[in-house]
């Protein structure tokens, strides 16, 4: 009989807390579309996107947030596309990327009627990486890499790349097809041809690193500040330029673009009409303000000074101040 | 003379023995190796993620720096993920497995929604996820919020739910049910009152296995858009909110390999709280099992 008291009484607990949830539920919503409403003036910043640029945007948030402990900043990671996918259905302020907008988002954003604007917040050095045992891999041209690299290029090892390298296996490994790494490095280095099917993908850099530290013959590709946080136990390859000179990735490189064509731009894409609104303004402003220093604490590079001063004019523009 | 022929016996006792103790040191290698495996597991992430777990790690939010990122916006939005998950599921899923095993007549309809159960069980999470995205997201306008996403979990668990709390329901002897009805009781009363506080035990158990794996789900609550970065606390369940493993999951990806030791601690954290979810259910089902 006990029993069926305590049985008795959570399902009652468990009953009420249903009908709480619904009904709170119910008024919360009330309250909720009361906020959407008033709301684009309610302090609300909603941002998402790359990963690639997620702890620069983090880096921000957290200091801006601590200056305006009332401003409500969140950021999610859906990804350059996914990003822009959420970005069209008109469910967040800013959208991360770490790649130029592709055509059938421009269209997609323009059916939906949404204007935006691109800023470029940071740069990144895409680097190509070997293993620290591999000593006879001095540069790497873009046509070198092409071949490697594509499923048709015919190379099986180093000896296939360059005469007089080694006749040993080369193990590729490759970030993942959803990201932004991947699809940088496809345009820039193989156009129309496939990845290699024999490549190991992984979405996340750190196997990648770790892949390249064990194996002597192995070859990736992955962003700067995983180079920069490996700098002992991997050997970046420097790659040869449009100007035909070959140059390792550094800061200083990244910056002044000698390191192409290698060296990408990170974006955020802004709602035109989000910046009319306080506190989307506020933060752009804050974070366009401060990007080069937090790109820079997060392992990324900023860029100069003059750029971001460009930005910032052009957000006061458009915001009508 | 001997009934037994004593000479046999001892023989073949000896090779009985030693077969007794091969398969003794079998079971016992099999049982040993899931632990050995959990003990190095455990030593790894505790030698790895003590340095960072303290009280500042509990009570602040994410962060640039690894001695200042926190895990509060997440362990709050598990707990709140969890408060909306558990009713509903715990009530969709009993309530189908009593459908089924006591009202439900033996037809072919019966038959295809049972084994559609079976299949859902088998779907991969990121289905979910994609469902939860299109429906509870975009159709019923809930956003990215508590709701949408303890929605979605409730979806991913309920087949397991369901299938275990049939499971119990089945083992009741069928005498404690022909005693209730000759005694006059109705089905419903029956079933409140004999067929639930026998098979508690047996739906909890289920229950708990389904909460745990909520609990330590990334991969649907990323497509429906959970945040990785929030620095509030969620007010009520139409708010944004992030989760243990997404927070984890983030800090795993990092550059910098002091984030990989924070994720550790996040580990620690979400071991933890697994483990009081576990025994506060155990408890119940003690309470009910005597």
């Amino acid at each position: 009989m006990r029993s069926f008291f305590l049985l008795a009484a959570i399902a009652m607990s468990l009953l009420l807390a249903a009908c709480g949830n619904t009904e709170g539920g119910e008024n919360a919503q009330g309250n909720d579309e009361g906020n959407k409403r008033e709301g684009n003036g309610s302090s609300e910043v909603i941002v998402d996107g790359s990963s690639t640029v997620f702890p620069i945007m983090e880096a921000i948030a957290e200091d801006y947030q601590k200056q305006n402990p009332n401003a409500r900043v969140n950021i999610g990671v859906s990804g350059s596309g996914g990003g822009f996918e959420k970005f069209a259905a008109g469910e967040t302020h800013i959208s991360n990327a770490s790649r130029p907008i592709k055509e059938e988002e421009k269209q997609a954003l323009k059916d939906a009627g949404i204007d935006y604007t691109e800023f470029e917040v940071a740069l990144d050095g895409l680097s190509v990486v070997v293993n620290k045992e591999n000593d006879w891999v001095n540069k790497l041209t873009v046509d070198q890499l092409k071949k490697m690299w594509s499923e048709n290029g015919g190379v099986e090892t180093w000896a296939d790349v360059k005469d007089g390298w080694p006749e040993k296996e080369i193990e590729f490994y490759s970030p993942g097809a959803d990201s932004g790494t991947f699809d940088y490095f496809s345009e820039v280095i193989l156009g129309d041809a496939q990845i290699r099917k024999d490549a190991s993908l992984s979405e996340d850099d750190n196997v990648l690193v770790q892949g390249v530290m064990g194996s002597p013959n192995g070859i990736s590709y992955f962003g700067y500040a995983y180079y920069a946080e490996n700098k002992e136990n991997l050997k970046a390859v420097p790659i040869v330029n449009s100007e035909g000179e070959a140059v390792k990735p550094s800061k200083e490189t990244i910056q002044s673009g000698a390191y192409n064509p290698f060296s990408r731009p990170l974006f955020i894409y802004v709602k035109n009409e989000a910046l009319k609104n306080d506190a989307v303004y506020d933060f752009t402003t804050y974070a366009l303000e401060n990007a080069g220093k937090m790109a820079e604490a997060v392992g990324y590079v900023g860029k100069p000074e003059s750029a971001y001063e460009d930005a910032l004019q052009k957000v006061d523009e458009i915001a009508g101040k | 003379m001997n009934l037994v022929d004593k000479q046999t016996v001892q023989s073949s006792m000896t090779k009985r023995l030693v077969k007794n103790r091969l398969a003794n040191s079998l079971f016992f290698l099999a049982a040993a190796f899931g632990i050995v495996v959990l003990a190095i597991l455990l030593y790894r992430i505790y030698s790895e993620g003590m340095g960072y777990l303290d009280w500042n790690f509990l009570t602040s939010f994410a962060s640039r720096f690894p001695e200042e990122a926190g895990i509060k916006a997440a362990i709050v939005g598990s707990l709140w993920l969890m408060a909306v998950t558990a009713p509903v599921s715990l009530l969709l899923g009993v309530g189908t497995a009593i459908y089924l095993e006591e009202y439900a007549k033996e037809n072919k309809v019966t038959r295809f929604i049972r084994m559609n159960i079976s299949n859902l069980a088998g779907v991969p999470s990121v289905v979910f996820g994609l469902l939860g995205l299109t429906v509870f997201v975009r159709l019923m306008e809930m956003g990215r919020s508590i709701m949408a996403g303890g929605l979605t979990m409730s979806l991913l668990i309920l087949p397991i739910i369901v299938v275990s709390s049939q499971e119990a329901i089945r083992a009741i002897p069928k005498e404690q049910y022909e005693a209730s009805f000759a005694m006059g009781a109705t089905r419903w009363q029956t079933v409140l009152r004999v067929v639930l506080p026998a098979a508690i035990p047996g739906i909890l158990t289920g229950g708990i296995l389904a909460l745990s794996r909520a609990i330590g789900e990334t991969a649907p609550l990323l497509m429906i858009g959970a945040l990785s970065f929030i620095a509030y606390l969620p007010e009520n369940v139409w708010s944004g909110f992030t989760v243990l493993p997404i927070q984890i999951f983030n800090w795993t990806g990092r550059p910098q390999e002091e984030f990989h030791l924070v994720a550790s601690s996040g580990i620690i954290v979400l071991l933890i709280v697994l483990l009081l979810m576990n025994s506060i259910a155990v408890l119940i089902r003690n309470k009910f099992s005597k």
